[in-house]
């Protein structure tokens, strides 16, 4: 689905992302680790095709398309869906408003026609029940006074509401309780499919009780350092990251 | 009473027959010879066969106009405007211009469809013959029908002054007099047509008067003039403009709307704005200056202003309020859209005389391109009234960095009991939103579109609904291109 190869990008001539490679396949899900400026959100906002970065080499391939030639709304119409970290708020335009324009966009884009009033209200409602989200929250604006934990499971209701097929969630566990934290873990598993994958950048192993990975990457200083099994969040969680920069140190000398 | 009218009568018989000297003009003619004199201001008058009181009316505002010079305040720069090179009166076009809608410019029939404007409709904003049986116009009589069953009269403005010369005379220029200000002078002498609205005691109208006005509006003139009644009790909800865009060979627009809500009256007025705002450069579009001004006669009475200015490569418009009556509440709901290099002074004034007296304004300004966009108020608290409330918000939103936004608050406060608030923000739409919507497969457009849209909100949900669908679809039209 998701074909990184020798990636380096940089903003304003710094280096951020080195010769970093990737591969995520149909039904997977990924953990990308990383001590806090090692590029993880980079790496995010790279595939969702923001423009503040320059891309040195390498290339990104997305289900055999090269995604470089896609802009950012392309992308998501073909199926990426990028969970923020930091979701803005988009004061008077209310969910429902928002995200039946989405939708209507992609399948515009799928050659199918738009979905009426009613029918994109029966499929918020289904999505609601899904993610257990609160009705209310629908109602509001983008966002708009959303206390940190409502923002995060709006993220994974909106991705519930695209069905895309490679998501990427950037910290959707910074800053959430534990109720918080299961709502937007559950939403993530019930959305799981063979045919999807999901991509979830965390800094804390806390959030891989209850989304189970697949595979496990550290990113340190821009490089996957390390790719393991679920396994390597545990370890990590016991030794800490101080133990990948050493490796990771040693590597790079050696 | 009786005896004043009488008098005024004698007056204009009088006056009015020593301006039969020296008429020469061929009132046969469609339109007036180019310039502006007292024979134009007859010739006009003669044409729309109007009563003495009409013709003083006009000559009393044209010579008053003659003392006074164009004002030079606002924030706004065109080149100087030679008035003795515009045509003030022609016949009203009866002819279409077009057989069929295939004649039409493509982009504007564009538009329409954007809008979502009906097709036989589209027809007759463009000029396009239509067949006589078609539905808006049997929908019109069916109108005048229903209005005419609760005694509430709504007709033109030259239709008003032939079968309603006594209303006509007891209200015009009693809110905007003829010595207001240059353009309403320049209106007073010389204006076309317009509309005329009477609602009589407790009646609550029961439509809103503002699909039929849509139908009509294609032919209204350069210099229109509004004056709307609502007596003791009544309601009102009126709505006037067209989202379609309007071009218009005349360059100049100066207009007039009167409102008088006497006691326990409510009077809505909502119009939306969309005149050719010149091409890319600013170069041929209409200059709109526009006196809009309200009366709260009587007490517990309520005048509402909604708008929504997208047109016009010059506006200039500030519809105002006087809380005259005790317990009035006067609103004002903006929002004003520059793009490219239009330029918008436009804002209100809330004049509280009357005590618990309350007054809004919620003005939203949104440029971009290299448009300039000023928000102009004042809130006038006099001696008298007491305990007399407004709120102003005034936001501004920028689309790029070479537009530009202003506010400029005038606040005269004349007693210890009133409270005067105003909050103003400005603001520019962030990359980060803009990408947030672009991740969701929404393009910039749209995300422009919805963002300013959601801005405006506030505003928009104050127009009657038919209207603010369609207002919304305007606001994201009119901001294309202005981003990327």
């Amino acid at each position: 689905m998701l074909s990184i190869k020798n990636l380096q990008v940089s903003i304003n001539g710094k280096l951020i992302l080195k010769d970093l490679d990737l591969e995520v396949k149909e039904g997977e899900v990924h953990a990308i680790m990383g001590p806090n400026g090692s590029g993880k959100s980079t790496l995010a906002s790279v595939v969702a095709g923001r423009d503040t970065f320059d891309i040195d080499k390498g290339e990104i391939l997305y289900r055999d398309q090269n995604l470089m030639d896609m802009n950012p709304e392309t992308r998501a119409r073909e199926g990426i869906f990028m969970g923020f970290q930091y979701p803005v708020e988009i004061p008077g335009v209310s969910i429902a408003n928002f995200m039946r324009t989405a939708i209507n966009e992609k399948r515009k884009h799928l050659g199918l026609e738009p979905l009426s009033g009613a029918e994109f209200l029966k499929l918020m409602e289904e999505k609601k029940k899904l993610v257990d989200i609160q009705s209310k929250l629908t109602n509001r604006s983008v966002n708009e006074g959303f206390s940190g934990g409502e923002k995060k499971k709006n993220e994974i209701f909106q991705m519930a509401l695209l069905e895309p097929r490679l998501a990427i969630l950037d910290e959707t566990d910074s800053g959430l309780d534990i109720d918080a934290l299961k709502v937007v873990a559950n939403g993530v598993n019930k959305l799981r499919r063979k045919d999807n994958a999901t991509i979830v950048i965390t800094h804390y192993q806390r959030l891989l009780d209850y989304i189970i990975p697949d595979y496990v990457h550290v990113l340190y200083e821009g490089r996957i350092v390390k790719s393991g099994g679920k396994e390597l969040a545990l370890e990590l969680e016991s030794k800490g990251y101080d133990w990948v920069k050493k490796e990771a140190g040693a590597q790079i000398q050696g | 009473m009786e005896e004043k009218n009488k008098n005024n009568h004698i007056l204009d018989e009088v006056t009015g027959s020593e301006y039969k000297y020296g008429f020469y003009t061929d009132i046969e003619a469609d339109q007036a010879p180019k310039g502006l004199n007292e024979d134009t201001v007859r010739f006009i008058s003669a044409k729309k066969n109007e009563p003495e009181f009409m013709l003083e009316f006009r000559l009393k505002a044209f010579r008053h106009w003659k003392t006074l010079k164009e004002p030079d305040w606002a924030h706004v720069d065109y080149p100087p405007i030679d008035y003795q090179d515009i045509i003030y009166f022609s016949a009203p076009r009866k002819k279409p211009q077009y057989e069929s809608l295939d004649e039409v410019d493509p982009e504007l029939l564009e538009t329409f469809d954007k809008l979502g404007i009906p097709l036989e409709e589209q027809k007759m904003l463009a000029g396009v013959a239509v067949d006589a049986v078609m539905d808006s116009v049997s929908v019109a009589t069916t109108f005048r029908e229903t209005l005419a069953e609760k005694g509430i009269i709504f007709c033109s403005f030259s239709e008003a002054v032939q079968k309603h010369p006594d209303l006509v005379k007891k209200y015009l220029g009693t809110v905007v007099p003829y010595t207001d200000n240059f353009f309403a002078a320049l209106n007073c002498a010389v204006f076309s047509d317009g509309s005329f609205v009477y609602i009589p005691k407790g009646v609550k109208c029961p439509l809103e008067l503002s699909t039929y006005f849509r139908i009509n509006a294609a032919n209204t003139g350069q210099f229109e003039r509004t004056l709307i009644v609502a007596e003791e009790g009544s309601y009102v909800s009126y709505m006037e403009g067209c989202t379609a865009p309007m071009r218009d060979e005349n360059q100049l627009h100066a207009a007039i709307v009167e409102i008088i809500a006497h006691k326990d009256a409510e009077v809505k007025y909502s119009t939306v704005q969309n005149w050719w705002p010149g091409d890319k450069h600013g170069k041929g579009g209409v200059y709109n200056f526009v006196t809009k001004r309200g009366i709260c006669e009587g007490d517990n009475s309520k005048i509402s202003w909604t708008q929504v200015e997208t047109g016009s490569a010059i506006t200039w418009k500030y519809p105002s309020l006087i809380l005259k009556g005790n317990n009035t509440t006067g609103e004002f709901y903006s929002v004003a859209v520059t793009n490219n290099m239009q330029q918008a002074d436009t804002g209100t004034k809330m004049i509280h005389l009357g005590k618990n007296t309350r007054s809004t304004i919620i003005s939203k300004g949104i440029s971009a391109g290299r448009s300039n966009n000023s928000y102009r108020g004042l809130v006038k608290t006099t001696r008298n009234a007491e305990n007399a409330r407004n709120f102003s918000q005034c936001d501004s939103l920028l689309l790029g960095d070479q537009c530009g936004a202003h506010t400029f608050p005038y606040l005269e406060v004349g007693n210890r009991s009133s409270v005067v608030e105003h909050e103003a923000t400005t603001s520019k739409i962030s990359e980060d939103q803009l990408f947030y919507c672009l991740q969701r497969g929404i393009d910039m457009e749209s995300a422009i579109g919805l963002i300013v849209n959601g801005y405006a909100k506030e505003v928009l949900s104050k127009l009657p609904m038919e209207f603010a669908v369609e207002a919304q679809k305007l606001l994201s039209i009119s901001l294309e291109g202005s981003v990327g």
